[in-house]
């Protein structure tokens, strides 16, 4: 049971940190000073919700008497060692979240995916048995409502603007729509924890999260490609090649300095 | 709990209400309602209960700190920080006397009715007062303000731009 647990919170932190490493990429680099601000603005949101989950993670790994490969630093694990010290097979975040920024469109739509989701997710978790879980997603609902309707109004403003910025975020939607499924594919560690009321079953979401996304499309004049192959993995750790990249970035003074500070 | 405790308590809290935030410096951590609860324990422990306002705060560590220089600085040592998520903070949460002083500091305060806390898109903008001349003929340029709790809006009658400090 704590493996799965430990594997779940970790899955949740994953998401959101990946997320947060790559919108913050747009620090500098928005188009607008505003919208420049509001992707970091999500940005730190979604590290705040993954520091959340990567402390409560390592609270229960430094509990629990048996010996466990993360401890491998030496020592007590931290949020830092979670988020620094794990290699691409260990990361759990699903694959939606570490596919590239691209253009603005690209950015706007994989937030959009993604939030719609969360807003789904979060709406079920606050109501888990894990106290803890239960918290941090009830605090983070707030935050998401606000990402999500930042994102349907990018999504509707570029998909039904101008004729390069409707093509530009279709290009968007057939880059990422094969990416999808598996935030609705139940992972052994999401299974296993059904049954205590402690994970969400995703392939539960799976009809309003197309509800939602089919309003925001249509009104954006945008359309969902059908039967596209679905590519699945990263919630077990099988990612694609992109997050060594974003891993090799992120993680490196630590990798380069260990337990270097500032 | 004995008389004692009480007037520690109290004292405690006294204490706290110096505690600015570091990012609105204005207002006291009490005016915010980030202090939850003050508590004696069994071996006269002083436990301070917070909660962050964001989850991404990044004031937290600082407020964290602030308090306990506060605390020594006042003869307090032993007490213990602790900082809880549940029941989420509200900007219910905002004392009346915050709001005065948030005004005055040129951010407009929190609505108290929170109509625009829904996913819907494209909704009609709450009227939000202009702390500088009062007009309500303001309009909204980004709901993403300088800060994760404030939105940027611009008065149309005196062309100031403003934060308003937002519902959540
Ligand atoms: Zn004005």
């Amino acid at each position: 049971m704590n493996d799965a647990l430990i594997s779940y919170i970790l899955h949740l932190a994953d998401n959101t940190l990946i997320l947060a490493q790559q919108n913050s990429a747009w620090c500098a680099h928005g188009p607008i000073l505003e919208q420049d601000i509001a992707i970091t603005n999500i940005s730190l949101d979604l590290l705040g919700q993954a520091r959340n989950f990567y402390q409560y993670a390592a609270q229960i790994i430094n509990s629990a008497k048996a010996p466990s490969p993360l401890k491998r630093a030496g020592g007590e694990v931290t949020e830092d060692t979670l988020a620094y010290l794990r290699d691409t097979r260990d990361f759990k975040n699903c694959l939606l979240v570490e596919q590239a920024n691209g253009d603005w469109g690209k950015t706007i739509l994989r937030q959009f995916l993604f939030s719609n989701y969360q807003y789904l997710l979060y709406e079920k978790l606050q109501h888990s048995n894990d106290e803890q879980i239960a918290a941090i997603a009830a605090k983070a609902l707030k935050e998401v409502i606000y990402h999500l309707r930042w994102s349907s109004e990018w999504v509707i403003r570029l998909g039904d603007g101008t004729e390069e910025s409707h093509q530009r975020m279709q290009n968007a939607i057939d880059e990422l729509c094969m990416y999808v499924d598996e935030l609705f594919t139940k992972a052994d560690y999401e299974t296993a924890l059904l049954k205590e009321n402690i994970s969400v079953d995703v392939s539960l979401l799976k009809n309003a999260w197309y509800k939602k996304t089919g309003e925001i499309f249509s009104e954006a004049t945008l359309k969902i490609p059908e039967n596209v192959f679905q590519q699945t993995g990263g919630k077990q750790g099988i990612h694609t090649e992109r997050l060594g990249y974003i891993l090799a970035e992120m993680q490196f003074m630590q990798r380069a300095y260990p337990n270097s500070v500032w | 709990m004995n008389d004692e405790s009480n007037i520690q308590v109290k004292k405690v809290w006294k204490i706290l209400e110096t505690v600015m935030d570091p990012e609105v410096p204005v207002l006291s951590i009490t005016d915010l309602g980030i202090v939850r609860n003050v508590k004696i324990d069994a071996s006269n422990k002083i436990n301070i209960t917070i909660t962050p306002t964001y989850t991404g705060c990044p004031a937290m560590d600082v407020i964290n700190m602030n308090i306990r220089m506060c605390m020594l600085e006042n003869g307090y040592k032993d007490f213990e920080i602790k900082t809880v998520l549940s029941p989420a903070w509200t900007t219910d949460w905002m004392s009346e006397a915050g709001k005065q002083k948030l005004k005055a500091y040129g951010i407009a305060p929190p609505n108290p009715k929170q109509i625009v806390c829904t996913t819907d898109v494209f909704q009609e903008e709450e009227a939000i007062q202009c702390p500088h001349c009062n007009s309500y003929n303001t309009q909204l340029i980004s709901r993403f303000g300088s800060t994760a709790c404030k939105a940027l809006y611009k008065c149309n009658d005196c062309f100031e731009t403003f934060d308003y400090f937002k519902c959540h």
